[in-house]
């Protein structure tokens, strides 16, 4: 029979060293050395001394980019600076039923409250329920349950506030320009906060009749779909004048892009507020003049409302004996004028 | 082996009788008439691009970016058409491009430079072809099976190594070959990456005993085995070079976006696949042309170009990719029957 195996022969030998040797240099170059804490507005939500002990159950999808990954950084720094909140944080997972299943668990070992941002909203509707049922109190982060019956308070960002904040900032730069030309860089059209932030963008264009919207791609929140979608935009519009982009991950792959056409005769707007997106926008010399956020420091206060439930107190500053039923977070326009206040919430 | 095993169509295809109507009708039958009807869909789209937007289409700029964009992908296909021809499946790739392309772009790998980068994107797509080829040909595993093993623990792996973050190369050398005025020999390097390797793929199938071993283990597997071929080393070469092919993909991905991120290749499997099997590939083995292959991608990236150009959205632009696979496939169906 012919079948021999490839690494008996003095070859096979070397050729296995090398690889062998090649897995050990490559084992080498994985390291990403990151040690920074994600800052927010030290302010919390409720009194700041130490009151009654709270366990808070924590649990999100899988942190599998820069702004999901800075919600967890947030949630536990924030629960770190609490000397009466302990936090239980579950693995991240994008799977609806192993989330359940980790929510069950922190139902069972009868956690004070549940924070949950859950992977998909209405699929994680009945197990808000449940815990609500259990007496567990639950703060909905983001992206939101069914029914409010699943939650005590809901706290998340404002998607039609984003694509609205950004048309009113870029319609203020347009101000005096005639015949004005605006495109969109979408992001994942699959998904509905995509369609409320065009929604929000064109309401506010509509403010504006001198600017006329005239292209718009969707991408898929990722460099590569940026790039590829960008570059495209580009070869389509030889002229405009301004360019909304939903997210500051595939903003990377846009900028890119742009770079790549030598292009630099427009103004363009971010989205969500990656570090990255604000260390150009303070540079100042390129076309990245600002963007509107859709902050991560959510997770922060999360925990501020869990613990204020915690222990059965409102929130600071405002009358009522309770927290919010409901928190909608204000998409801010980060440019050169404010940047660094905001600089320490970037993401990476 | 002594003699050549018969070319791909002819141990499928019926026998034509010999002698049959005109000389001409001869001379396209061999170039493929699969590959000609792919032609033929190809300069319809150039119509429709000229016809609807002449200005932005037909371009130098637009001829550039449109084989930019597909050379990523265009190398994995290469690829993947092997692997398809062997009657296996690599579901992997788009997973291989993007471990390859976040190890090649850790701090630690940039400390070495291009070279550093190149070399390990390169080495990560070989290793991980290494262990699905080991797995497939002397684990006896399926390949099916294997491959989505290796999908799951590259991503996994990819997001251990980012944690989710976007890694921005900052080697002046590597993004130097991704802008606009960066030519080799006159032409984008990626392009050129992608015609080489195409070229090169193209003479390892149809001029080598490599490529014939290919078909032969593609056709029937136990005919190859009793034939003299050593028909698991053959399949642990093909993975090999299908993870090669996604390393240098990974390579010109991070050229062109300028980064490496756990998201890139997304999907890149069933791009890969559905250009392999538009460009006439059986999706069970023994036949398929790189012609074909790289045909199918181009035919995809036009039609993505030709629909952003014309700012249709994502929604109308997936109904659109979906009816034209099957009108493609359908159209080399009718082609192919009637000569």
């Amino acid at each position: 029979m012919p079948e021999s195996t490839p690494f008996t022969s003095r070859r096979g030998l070397f050729f296995g060293t090398a690889a062998v040797g090649a897995g050990v240099m490559l084992s080498g170059c994985t390291s990403n050395k990151s040690d920074d804490e994600p800052a927010s507005n030290d302010q919390p939500a409720a009194a700041d001394t130490p009151g009654k002990a709270v366990t808070i159950g924590f649990a999100g999808p899988q942190a599998d980019h820069g702004w999901l990954n800075a919600i967890n950084d947030n949630a536990k720094s924030r629960a770190k600076k609490y000397s009466d909140v302990t936090l239980e944080i579950t693995e991240g997972s994008n799977d609806t039923a192993a989330q359940i299943g980790q929510i069950e668990t922190l139902i069972n070992k009868k956690v004070d409250v549940l924070v949950i941002l859950p992977a998909d909203g209405k699929a994680l509707t009945q197990v808000g329920l449940k815990a609500m049922r259990a007496g567990i109190p639950v703060v909905n982060l983001d992206r939101i349950f069914n029914t409010p019956q699943a939650y005590r308070c809901w706290i998340g960002g404002d998607n039609y506030g984003m694509g609205l904040n950004a048309g009113h900032y870029i319609g203020e730069q347009l101000k005096d320009v005639d015949d004005a030309k605006v495109i969109e860089l979408a992001g994942l059209d699959n998904l509905e906060l995509t369609k409320q932030r065009t929604q929000g963008f064109d309401d506010a264009l509509k403010n504006y009749p001198n600017i006329k919207k005239v292209a718009r791609q969707a991408a898929e929140f990722t460099v590569e779909s940026g790039q590829a979608k960008m570059a495209q935009l580009l070869q389509a519009q030889s002229d405009f004048d301004a360019l909304w982009n939903h997210d500051d991950d595939q903003g990377v792959g846009a900028l890119r892009a742009i770079e790549q056409a030598g292009r630099d005769d427009f103004l363009m707007v971010g989205g969500a507020g990656a570090l990255s997106a604000f260390q150009a926008i303070k540079q100042d010399n390129g076309v990245l003049k600002a963007t509107v956020l859709y902050p991560p420091t959510m997770a922060a206060s999360a925990i501020d409302l869990a613990r204020a439930l915690g222990q059965a107190k409102g929130v600071s500053g405002l009358a009522e004996f309770e927290i919010p039923s409901s928190l909608t977070l204000y998409s801010a326009v980060v440019d050169k004028t404010n940047i660094d206040q905001y600089m320490p919430t970037g993401f990476k | 082996m002594t003699q050549p095993v018969s070319p791909p169509r002819s141990s499928t295809d019926k026998i034509p009788s010999t002698a049959q109507p005109p000389a001409w009708r001869g001379v396209l039958a061999r170039a493929d008439v699969r590959t000609l009807s792919l032609l033929g869909v190809l300069a319809a789209l150039i119509v429709v691009g000229g016809i609807t937007k002449p200005d932005e289409f037909l371009d130098t700029r637009n001829l550039q970016l449109v084989l930019t964009q597909g050379s990523v992908i265009g190398v994995v296909t290469v690829g993947m058409t092997f692997v398809i021809m062997s009657g296996g499946i690599d579901l992997s790739v788009g997973a291989i491009v993007a471990l390859a392309s976040v190890w090649a772009t850790t701090v630690a790998t940039q400390e070495y430079g291009f070279a550093g980068i190149l070399f390990t994107a390169v080495l990560v797509g070989v290793g991980c072809g290494l262990v699905n080829g080991l797995l497939i040909a002397y684990g006896g595993m399926v390949p099916f099976i294997a491959t989505l093993a290796m999908l799951a623990s590259a991503r996994g792996l990819a997001l251990q190594i980012t944690d989710g973050a976007t890694q921005v190369v900052t080697i002046d050398s590597v993004l130097d070959l991704g802008e606009r005025d960066a030519y080799i020999l006159g032409i984008p390097p990626l392009v050129l990456v992608f015609a080489v390797v195409t070229i090169i793929g193209w003479l390892i199938l149809n001029r080598t005993t490599f490529g014939r071993r290919t078909v032969a283990v593609g056709g029937n597997a136990e005919a190859a085995r009793l034939a003299g071929i050593d028909v698991r080393r053959q399949r642990l070469y093909l993975y090999l070079l299908s993870g090669l092919c996604c390393g240098i993909a990974a390579f010109l991905l991070i050229i062109l976006s300028g980064s490496g991120q756990n998201t890139n290749g997304n999907l890149y499997e069933l791009d890969a696949i559905a250009a392999a099997i538009i460009g006439g590939t059986l999706l069970s083995g023994g036949r398929g042309t790189i012609v074909g292959s790289v045909l199918g991608v181009l035919i995809f990236t036009t039609i993505t170009n030709i629909f952003a150009l014309n700012n249709l959205q994502s929604d109308v632009q997936q109904i659109a990719k979906g009816a034209i696979i099957v009108a493609a496939v359908l159209v080399q169906r009718r082609t192919a029957s009637t000569t």
